[in-house]
């Protein structure tokens, strides 16, 4: 018979024994695996990101370092309450020793903040650096309050390297340069929308005039002011960072009332092809930001595959089209075996934070140094930023989209498969 | 020019709205019962739909109405095995209900569907347009207009013309003496879900080729249906498509001034409405 009094008394001592082994852990630790505890946004509206994690990390684990490593995953359900929690059970029941955390702020930013937090070297990445860096402060509104993070390294581009992406590719095009805005009121659109940081003083600068009729809520069902707006200034460059289901509805109802720009670059909403090809033909020619592809010159350090070979893998595993956070996934998985590969002790939380700040390496992304390259001060120290260039959906034969890299004047080592063409 | 515009794709918008909010208003006036899951059953037969289409190859309109019967059953099944358990004086269990129901069907479409954004093609329809003195006229969604009045229509004529809509009316009125004159409200009840479903389905129908949606997109719809019902009267068929249509065209004209106003206008022109008349602008009965 179990008693609740007897219950109570095994209990604490059953505890109390765990408590004594995990005080011991550290000193018989070496030589055991090294745990990584991976969070990703696995169910929810942003479990596209995600898709890849499987693949990504059973490829990592037969790999020759990845038998050093054991990998506990967990899903934030694209919530970021649930993203600091799953990072706390990550930190306090499973005890590892460094975090990874990918896609979108709304992942990265809650796990880094409790990593920073509970001292645990962190690494993220895919969410620009903005809102990574500037959304974890505590006052975003003063830069003078801003300081740098102790184990939180963050590695992808920033919301420059876009503008310089699509005004890049609108130089292509022969155009009145009038551009419409399609900015959202969510943490992109208004970063996008910015008057000091986002499209509108490059624009100016480079003379576009923007047509911005100002920010509307995600899963709007009808953009009739927009299109009114657009067509009274003629506009003929379409930009923005819409939801995909949003710029499904524009796009269609901008067809409908017999208005076509001659460019569109957005951010977000085509991101991935399925997105895309919910258009059917009318998202021929669309452009997008593009942070690494098949083509790109790249390859793995851990076993040596190429770019192409990666997303071709993929494709056979799951019978699926490649997307970009495919490459991110897989450096994220390529820095923690080199960082770990340099330090003495995995559990030196301290160390393992120094090791990644020092990281130089190669990667299936390209070149990674967090040395501060093309970043303010403030950030220098913690983020590490990847090339970025321009790509346009093409309409393949016999259904489907393939994305064509046809701007490369921000990263020239990464080849073009083609030119910007109009849309038609 | 642009005031006309506005307002004629505000109208038109509130067909959309009307159609999301008919099944509702439906089982609402029928036995009070609030579906939380409505939304989300809208996007489970948008689905279904998908599903005939990419399966049998089918034109949508098509796959629609084979998947309206089987709407249909389901929502037979789910109002006899389920709901019906939940309704009694008490209005908290049918609500917990149907929001545990809006969590599993999200998550079950999640894993059998993955997370990926997806439409029903529709082919040149969708960006085709009629030009009427200078203003552009969107075939689809004057076609979704045209089947929400159809709907309602329709509704109507089962509800008041009908011994089947007798049979709701006096449910609705009085179950236990609807039941003394040899009516069961349990199957009444069963049968109004079901054709409440078939509602839902034609509702999925133009949601998916309007815009793509997601296993997650059902509850932000069901907010618009809801103030829909509410800003028509309970129970009152053509209020509800005169509710969708007042939240339709405040969007549009609350965009026009400014697109940061333009959800939010839809939600104060109900608010409004609430003020002024508490019991709906048209309500059918007085309980």
């Amino acid at each position: 018979m179990i008693s609740r009094r007897r219950l109570l008394k095994t209990s604490a001592a059953t505890g109390l024994a765990l408590s004594v082994s995990s005080i011991a852990m550290p000193a018989i630790a070496k030589g055991s695996k090294i745990k990584l505890g991976y969070v990703s946004p696995q169910s929810g509206p942003l479990a596209a990101f995600a898709e890849a994690d499987k693949f990504i990390i059973d490829g990592f684990m037969s790999s020759s370092s990845g038998k050093e490593f054991e990998v506990i995953v967990k899903d934030s359900q694209s919530n970021p309450n649930r993203a600091a929690e799953v990072a706390k059970e990550l930190i306090v029941d499973d005890e590892i020793d460094m975090m990874l955390v990918a896609s979108t702020p709304e992942t990265t930013n809650p796990v880094a903040t409790t990593c920073e937090a509970e001292e645990i070297p962190c690494l993220s990445t895919v969410a620009p650096w903005q809102p990574y860096f500037i959304g974890q402060q505590g006052n975003p509104g003063d830069p003078g309050s801003w300081a740098p993070f102790d184990y939180s390294y963050h590695f992808f581009w920033g919301l420059e390297d876009v503008i310089s992406v699509f005004t890049n590719m609108w130089g292509q095009l022969d155009t009145n340069k009038s551009v419409g805005g399609l900015f959202p009121n969510d943490g992109d659109g208004n970063a996008w929308g910015d008057p000091n940081v986002g499209f509108p003083p490059v624009l100016d600068k480079l003379g576009y005039k923007l047509t911005d009729p100002g920010r509307y809520q995600n899963l709007t069902d009808d953009f009739t002011a927009q299109i009114n707006a657009f067509k009274a200034s003629n506009v003929e460059i379409l930009t923005g960072v819409p939801i995909p289901p949003d710029f499904t509805t524009f796009w269609t109802q901008m067809k409908q009332q017999g208005f076509t720009p001659k460019c569109a670059s957005i951010g977000k909403a085509i991101l991935f092809p399925v997105a895309v090809e919910a258009l059917g033909d009318a998202g021929h020619n669309l452009s997008s930001e593009v942070w690494w592809s098949p083509s790109h010159p790249f390859a793995s350090s851990l076993n040596g595959q190429s770019a192409g070979d990666l997303a071709s893998g993929y494709s056979a595993t799951t019978g699926r089209q490649w997307t970009q956070p495919i490459g991110f996934v897989h450096a994220l998985f390529e820095v923690a075996a080199n960082v770990m590969g340099r330090v003495s002790d995995a559990g030196d939380g301290d160390a393992v934070a120094e090791a990644i700040g020092a990281t130089r390496m190669d990667t299936i992304v390209g070149p990674l140094a967090w040395d501060g390259a093309g970043l303010p001060p403030f950030a220098a120290k913690n983020v590490a930023k990847t090339p970025l260039v321009g790509g346009q959906w093409r309409l393949k034969d016999g259904g489907g989209y393939d994305l064509v890299i046809v701007d490369n004047q921000t990263a020239p080592n990464i080849p073009t498969g083609g030119k910007m063409e109009p849309i038609s | 020019m642009i005031w006309v515009d506005t307002i004629i794709q505000g109208v038109l918008l509130g067909g959309l709205y009307a159609l999301f909010a008919a099944g509702l208003s439906l089982v609402f006036g029928i036995m009070r019962l609030v579906n939380l899951a409505h939304g989300d059953l809208i996007v489970f037969s948008a689905y279904m739909i998908l599903l005939l289409v990419s399966l049998l190859n089918l034109d949508p309109f098509l796959a629609t109405a084979i998947a309206a019967p089987l709407m249909f059953a389901l929502g037979w099944g789910l109002q006899k095995l389920v709901l019906n358990r939940t309704l009694g004086d008490d209005i908290l269990p049918p609500l917990l209900v149907t929001f545990g129901l809006s969590i599993v069907v999200q998550n079950a479409l999640l894993e059998g569907f993955s997370a990926d954004s997806r439409r029903l093609s529709a082919g040149a329809l969708e960006t085709s347009s009629l030009s009427l003195g200078g203003v552009n006229i969107g075939l689809m969604p004057l076609l979704t207009f045209l089947s929400a009045v159809l709907v309602i229509f329709v509704l109507n004529r089962l509800f008041y013309r009908t011994a089947l809509g007798r049979a709701f009316r006096a449910t609705s009125d009085d179950p236990v003496t609807a039941s003394l004159m040899g009516i069961k409200p349990a199957s009444v009840f069963a049968t109004a879900t079901g054709i409440a479903m078939i509602v839902v389905t034609i509702a999925a129908l133009y949601l998916g080729m309007r815009a793509n949606f997601d296993p997650t997109i059902g509850p932000a719809r069901l907010i618009y249906a809801f103030e829909a019902v509410i800003i028509g009267g309970l129970g009152s068929l053509w209020g509800t498509l005169l509710g969708g249509v007042i939240i339709g065209v405040a969007q549009t004209v609350g965009a026009a001034i400014n697109p940061e106003w333009q959800i939010l206008a839809g939600h104060v022109a109900f608010l409004v409405v609430l003020v002024l008349r508490p019991r709906g602008l048209l309500p059918r009965a007085v309980d």
